[in-house]
């Protein structure tokens, strides 16, 4: 039936069209309320993004934001909301620079190792919200909250200069990490910039995310339970083991999310490495409805807000505020809510009523010689 | 009352077409259908909750419109519906009162016009008693009394007897008797034939969205009726020739399961399915039947005693290991335990068996296995669907019912749970699953059978018990027993092995005619 096919894929897009839509036309209606131009933010924005060298800031920050969302879009599948991807990278690239500043091994194995580490730690982070879930009953979203508090301490006693850290200046970094550690991007030359290595993980990342949850038995499971955990507990879905699974997987990913800046660029975890990445994943989640393809739309779109923004605080003659683009995030999140679930239940309606055309039709071919058999009765 | 030429279209779908109706004063009108049929949508109509696009409506002569239920009310109708509107934490006086306080006030005009209308149509209730305390037959009765405060001469019932035991029914329908000497008209709405047949003055049959024609209880047989209801030769859920072995399959040995807190909720249960053998488990819900089958498909876990399939113990076996080897499901709630309702078809095909053949191949899935063997049932058990991509909601119950048997049957299992597999499901694919039972069983299937239709457990088991608080209370033989002797034992009123008594055989007629 390719016309569910077409239906259904008519439906996927029509949620984030409307909510990005919805997103514009009400910003506009604060810069009006503001008294400012509706539309030139906009089109200042736009004409930032033919830059080649914003290009490149927007494709390495939407490598991260890509990776932060697949994260929770694992969780997602099957209802359970990882909050804490925030905690999980940043502790991830904290241990990952402190491994990669001590550890010299060469490239083909520093580079793996580093990665591993990252994700090791990610899982263990999450790990602690599945177990206490699992065993104890804690909401996840309580648990990872909390853990991104803690997470936020065990960094800054982790990079006191007793224990791990390097003083540079005013700044707490973890020591410059052994080059054999640093992954070599792609140099567009001095005045464009490098796009991150590890923006091609994050693109590898995104098939292997489609390829274990649509064509393995696991994925499979994990979608069914986040559809019906009671159909899915009754197929024999473990829900304790689902949940656990789902969690370090969660928290793998996350712990990869901040490493194409780490081993990309920054080579060191220090006071000024970006803070959340994790937050900002839930909304490119929600906006790509958990597909790999619809948050690399999503991720690009708010790398684009982000980067393209700093620069209406410069505009002439009028500036604007780039906070603009801030607001803008947070409507597309309402937005995005919204119109989902409108479409959705919309297309579920409709569904059923064009199967019952259809069958009813085909009933009706029938129906006239069934009517005369009656009769004769 | 009378209902000409009534047509209601949804977009896509008429669900009413030429619809004639007449209903007599003082009479009992019986409207039957498969489900699906269109009889709520009529009851819509009638009710004053939808508008026909074409067709009129008059009552005594005058041609009348509804625009809401409260012009319905307003001209004397009232509806008992399915599930019962009523509030728990109320007593009956201020579920009376609720909402037509301006009829007789709340206090003691209210109540003495609640104790006449009680008195006299013979419906027992008392004002003070609290709705939380009451059964299911006192509540139906608090609903229609509930109508009957607000002055209605013609009361539609919708399916009343889905949640009733017999002596129950037997109750409702000297209550509907009350009603009809008194002058008012009984729009029943079932497809209970038998019933229908016992309560019924007049006989509505509707099929497929329109009227097919009318019949005279009394010179209609349970059997003309579906057949004029399902516009074919209907089959009965009699099993012919005996198939059990003397291999048993599944043996449970004093089950007991506990509820937090230690309060039992299944205790001393032991049985033993053969091999070819259909176990009917009769009990009002909510005995301990969920719990059983929670604690045989391996959701809850046992307190103590054990479960084996053939020679091995699983009862420390987690849900997947148990279904691999060979327990097959339909679920009694297929919203919740069966289907993923917003995936396709296909879909819901693997679940329950994503790590078995045709849906796997080792760790990966198979699609296109999955896809064909899809096709395959859809065909093999008339899934009524326009393809294997649409969602699993957008099917009517009794082809989601299909697709379950289906899937459940592909696997061939050893030992099958079917909890109430034709409940909400129309006569055409309830014959249809009776066979799929029947065949499996021939081939050496144990099922364990729960159902509320008496009649369809009585067909198809070879062995009877009956589930009470959570024991199993008594056995009966099905090629003997009677539904309102095994009805009586559901109540917790019989135990022990029910004997058939020879004098209840001639008032069993309608039902033993269906058998």
């Amino acid at each position: 039936m390719k016309k569910f096919d077409k239906e259904r894929v008519l439906l996927a897009v029509a949620g984030p069209v409307i909510a990005l839509v919805a997103a514009i036309v009400l910003t506009s209606v604060v810069l009006i309320a503001s008294g400012k131009s509706p539309i030139e933010p906009y089109t200042l924005m736009l004409q930032q993004a033919g830059y080649s060298d914003v290009q490149v800031l927007i494709l390495n920050q939407a490598s991260m934001y890509y990776l932060a969302a697949l994260a929770v879009a694992v969780g997602f599948r099957m209802n359970l909301f990882n909050i804490g991807v925030d905690g999980q990278y940043r502790l991830a690239a904290m241990m990952t620079a402190v491994v990669g500043a001590h550890l010299a091994l060469p490239s083909f194995l520093q580079i793996p190792v580093l990665l591993i580490v990252g994700m090791l730690t990610g899982a263990f982070w999450a790990g602690i919200a599945g177990v206490l879930k699992v065993t104890r009953g804690v909401s996840e979203v309580v648990a990872t909250i909390m853990l991104n508090s803690i997470a936020t301490s065990l960094i800054g006693y982790l990079t006191l200069s007793d224990v791990w850290g390097v003083q540079v200046g005013n700044n707490m970094t973890t020591g410059v990490m052994k080059d054999s550690g640093w992954i070599p991007g792609i140099d567009l030359g001095s005045d464009v910039g490098e796009i991150y290595g590890l923006v091609f993980l994050a693109v590898a990342m995104g098939v292997v995310y489609w390829v274990v949850l649509n064509r393995t038995r696991f994925g499979f499971d994990l979608r069914a339970t986040g559809e019906s955990e009671t159909a899915a507990a009754a197929s024999g879905v473990d829900a304790k083991k689902m949940v656990l699974t789902a969690m370090l997987i969660s928290g793998a990913v996350a712990g990869l999310s901040g490493l194409p800046l780490l081993l990309g660029d920054a080579h060191t975890y220090s006071l000024s490495f970006p803070t959340g990445l994790g937050f900002t994943g839930i909304t490119i989640a929600l906006l790509g409805r958990n597909n790999p393809i619809g948050i690399a739309f999503a991720a690009l779109l708010i790398a684009f807000l982000d980067k393209a923004s700093p620069a209406l605080d410069y505009a002439t003659p009028v500036a604007y505020e780039k906070e603009i683009a801030t607001i803008m995030q947070g409507l597309i999140v309402f937005a995005v809510v919204i119109s989902y679930e409108a479409v959705r239940q919309w297309g579920l309606r409709r569904q059923q009523k064009q199967v019952g055309a259809e069958l009813a039709a085909a009933a009706a071919r029938n129906n006239s010689q069934k009517k005369q058999e009656v009769a004769a009765r | 009352m009378e209902l000409a030429g009534i047509t209601k279209r949804f977009p896509g779908v008429v669900a009413n077409h030429d619809i004639h109706l007449t209903v007599r004063k003082g009479t009992v009108h019986a409207l039957v259908g498969e489900n699906g049929a269109g009889k709520s949508t009529l009851m819509k109509i009638l009710y004053g909750m939808q508008k026909p696009d074409e067709g009129t409506i008059a009552i005594d002569g005058e041609q009348i419109a509804f625009g809401s239920p409260a012009d319905a009310i307003a001209r004397g109708i009232g509806m008992v519906h399915q599930h019962f509107m009523l509030a728990d934490n109320l007593t009956v006086l201020e579920n009376v009162v609720l909402g037509s306080e301006k009829l007789y006030g709340i206090g003691g005009n209210a109540r003495k016009k609640i104790n006449e209308i009680s008195e006299r149509y013979g419906l027992g209730v008392r004002p003070d008693a609290l709705v939380e305390n009451l059964g299911v037959a006192d509540r139906q009765r608090v609903e229609i009394l509930k109508v009957l405060y607000r002055g209605a001469t013609t009361l539609i019932l919708d399916e009343p007897t889905a949640v009733l035991v017999p002596q129950e029914v037997d109750a409702l329908f000297d209550n509907l008797r009350e009603l009809k000497a008194e002058g008012l008209s009984v729009i029943f709405i079932s497809h209970k034939l038998g019933e229908v047949l016992s309560v019924a003055d007049d006989i509505t049959v509707i099929r497929r969205g329109t009227t097919v024609g009318t019949a005279v209880p009394a010179e209609t047989t349970p059997r003309q009726l579906a057949e004029m209801m399902v516009g074919s030769e209907l089959p009965t859920p009699e099993t012919a020739e005996s198939t059990v072995t003397d291999r048993p399959v599944l043996t449970v040995d004093k089950l007991r399961l506990e509820a937090e807190g230690g309060r039992a909720v299944l205790d001393d249960i032991t049985f033993t399915i053969h091999a070819g053998e259909v176990l009917g488990l009769a009990g009002v819900e909510g005995n301990g039947q969920t719990e059983l089958i929670e604690a045989l498909i391996g959701l809850q876990h046992a307190d103590s005693g054990t479960i084996a399939l053939g020679e091995e113990d699983i009862t420390p076996w987690p849900t997947r290991r148990r279904r691999e080897s060979g327990v097959g499901y339909i679920p009694e709630d297929r919203h919740r335990h069966g289907l993923l309702l917003e995936a396709p078809l296909w879909e819901n095909r693997i679940l329950g068996h994503v790590t078995e053949r045709p849906n796997a191949k080792g760790f990966w899935l198979d699609p296109k296995g999955a896809q064909d063997d899809t096709r395959r049932i859809v065909e093999a058990y008339d899934v009524r669907t326009p393809g294997i991509d649409v969602t699993a909601a957008s099917l009517s119950g009794g082809n989601q019912q299909k697709l379950i048997v289906g899937r459940e049957m592909s696997h061939s299992p050893k030992f099958l749970i079917a909890a109430h597999p034709t409940r909400g499901v129309d006569v055409g694919a309830q014959a249809a699953i009776w066979d799929h039972i029947r065949e499996a069983r021939r081939e050496g299937l144990a099922v364990l059978l729960i159902s509320a239709d008496l009649d369809e457990l009585i067909g198809l088991s070879d062995t009877l018990r009956v589930i009470y608080n959570g024991r199993l209370v008594a056995d009966a033989d099905p090629a003997t027993i009677t539904p309102e002797e095994l009805g009586s034992a559901m109540t917790g009123a019989a135990s022990g092995h029910l004997e058939h008594e020879e004098t209840t055989d001639e008032a069993a007629g309608p039902e033993d005619e269906a058998r």
